[in-house]
Order: C-alpha cells, then structure tokens, then sequence
C-alpha cells in the first residue's frame, strides 16, 4: 500500500469510511501541494449552485410553450445547450427524446452512471443503483411501476442505456389538464417539472 | 467527488482510466462502497499509479473531453441492420455484456468520439463514430421479454458488424 490508500486516519481494527478516505486524500494533495482546499471547494460550490435539474426543467417547460424551441430542441440540443451557461459537463452531446402518448422513454446508464449533470445535476441515488441499472433494460415496465408510473399496454417503452459520451433527456407530455397549465409561465411550469420525468421514470407534474 | 476529480487530475488520467480503475475494485468492495466511495477508491488508486506523490514526472494531462473529429465518413446509417460483435477484452470497454453477438437497427448516428477501450490504457484515442442501435428486448431476453419495450444501446463503429 502506498500514500494514497494508505493516508487515512481511521482506527487500525476497522477499515477507513468513505468520509475518513476523502479527507485524507484531500489533506494529503493540499499537503504535497498539488492543490488548495480553495481549489476543491470550488468545485463544490460549482455543483452545488450552478448545475442542477432547474436548467433542464426550463429547457422543458420553454419547449410546451414555444413550438420553434421545442424542434431546436429535438433537432440540435447542443445549440441550446451553448447558450446556456452550465459548460460541457459530463454533456458533450446531448440528445432529447419526446414522450408522446404511444412512445414513453427512459434513460439508464448500465455501465456506470452516465448522466446530463449540465441539465439535470448529480444524479439521485437510485440512478446509480446496480438494481435499476440491471433491471430497467430487463423488465423496465415492471420497475416504472415500482417506481409509481403505470403506462398504459400498448404505449411502446424506449430504454436509452447510455454506454457512451452521448448524454440523453427526456422531454416529458405536459400535464393534460390545460386548466392547471394554462396561463403559466416558464418558471412556473418549470416547476412541474421534475427531475425523475427527464430521467423517464415519472410524469410531468405529477411529484 | 470533489477530492477525486483533483486527485485524477494530479495523476494526469483520462476519464476511460477512472472508469477503468473504478472496475477493478474488488467486487464485494466494489458493491459496499457505494458510488463516490468506488470514486475515492478509484482515485486513490489512480494517484498511487502514477507515482505523482512520489515525485515522479507525469505525462502531459489528457486533452480536454472525448468528442474528435475524424476524416473518414460514418460507415453505417440510420436503419442499417447491425450486430454487436462478441468482444472479450481483459480491459475496459463499454461494450455492454448483454448485447453481445445481437442484433439490432440503427436509428441514430451519433459524432465522433475517443475509443475507451484503448484510451482507458492510453494506447491511443482512435476517436470514431457511435450509433444509438435499437435491440428489440426479444431479442435480448428471449421469450421472458416485456412487449412493447425496446433497448438502445450507443456502441463505438468497432463494436459492430453489418448484420
């Protein structure tokens, strides 16, 4: 073992906790002086406050209200994402795929956990669960019920497993009740939309 | 997270190296760290590889991203029939285990990008096309598939063969 694996404070009767691990890798490379605790803080607040599913929500919620945007969107998503001031962050290439009432699409990544952090942020636990990435290519229907979305038979279920730099987003249907979106705007029905609906595991306005 | 994007960046390693080293923790240690635990792992590992904290001189730092431009055209298009080869590698590769030897249609001919299956050993970026290839989940899981679903998968042009 060398300094790296090594450099944890932890008791010598247990293995160190992830926690203890980090802490002594950060203190190690701010000891050596490869970088500061200002440099990793950084990067903290970056996610912390500038990334996060609010960018991907208004992209949808802009789409249902402007028809022109919606087919940029669709047609050349990394347009729209360079106008957007969130960089390229684990999102070279973004695709958008549209929900419609035959078609319902779902995002995994099976081999690890790829996902848009530009538009949605970090993504939530059980997205990078072995049990849904294995099981949403297996039985996707049988897990979107687990998870609270009963599709009707015939609606074909798209699983989009994104095993390379090419990252995807859902465009969820709108509610279809007009008289809850009707008269709103960007921002307020951006908050109908919800991060599980752009990863395809729920429906708009629905959480 | 933080810690460990510093710390692959002190160790000069490119992201299919990351992937890579996370895949070699130790399973039942792999499966009880949870994500950024595998990440801490990984990194650490990373670093100790380099030989950065020992003083040793690193490569230049990766380029920045995976997508490349390549001259050549893309050699297949939307609704060609393809199948997945059925390539065991020792190493990395993001040719997932499940569609192996099956076949499926292109529906997306995706840029060029940075081959991981050699990048992860830095022996070359061999950039090429990726497809989004559209498997028929009987065609997956046989007759205990779910109807209506399909599952596509974006494989690198070195993955396939024209079916």
């Amino acid at each position: 073992m060398s300094a790296a694996t090594q450099a944890t404070g932890a008791a010598p009767d247990r293995p160190p906790t992830n926690a203890e691990r980090t802490e002594a890798l950060e203190a190690l490379l701010i000891e050596r002086g490869f970088v500061t605790a200002a440099d990793v803080d950084g990067i903290v607040e970056r996610f912390r406050s500038d990334l996060g599913p609010m960018v991907g929500a208004r992209m949808v919620a802009k789409a249902w209200l402007d028809p022109a945007y919606k087919q940029r969107l669709l047609d050349d998503p990394d347009s729209v994402l360079a106008e957007l001031d969130v960089g390229t962050s684990q999102t070279e290439h973004l695709v958008v795929v549209e929900n419609t009432p035959e078609v319902h699409n779902v995002v995994v990544c099976t081999l690890c956990s790829c996902y848009p952090w530009a538009v949605l942020g970090l993504p939530p636990a059980w997205y990078k669960d072995p049990a849904y990435r294995s099981r949403i290519v297996r039985e996707p229907r049988a897990v979107l019920v687990e998870m609270g979305l009963d599709l009707d038979e015939g609606t074909e279920i798209r699983v989009w497993d994104s095993s390379a730099e090419v990252r995807y987003l859902v465009l969820p249907m709108p509610p279809d009740d007009d008289d809850q979106i009707g008269g709103l705007d960007v921002d307020e029905l951006a908050e109908l939309v919800s991060r599980d609906a752009m990863i395809g595991v729920a429906r708009a306005g629905t959480r | 997270m933080a810690v460990s994007i510093v710390a692959t960046g002190v160790a000069r390693t490119n992201v299919d190296q990351f992937r890579h080293a996370i895949e070699r923790i130790p399973p039942i240690e792999y499966l009880a760290a949870g994500y950024y635990g595998r990440w801490i792992r990984a990194a650490g590992d990373l670093l100790d590889g380099s030989g950065a904290l020992d003083g040793a001189e690193l490569p230049p730092p990766p380029p920045a991203g995976s997508l490349r431009a390549v001259d050549r055209p893309p050699r297949f298009s939307t609704g060609d029939r393809v199948r997945a080869r059925d390539m065991h590698t020792d190493g990395h590769t993001r040719l997932p285990g499940y569609c192996r030897g099956r076949e499926g249609v292109v529906v997306m001919v995706h840029p060029s990008f940075v081959f991981p299956d050699t990048n992860s050993r830095r022996a070359g970026e061999q950039p090429q096309h990726v497809y989004a290839v559209r498997f028929e989940a009987s065609t997956l899981w046989g007759e205990e598939a779910e109807s209506d679903v399909a599952v596509h998968v974006d494989l690198f042009e070195d993955y396939l063969e024209a079916a």
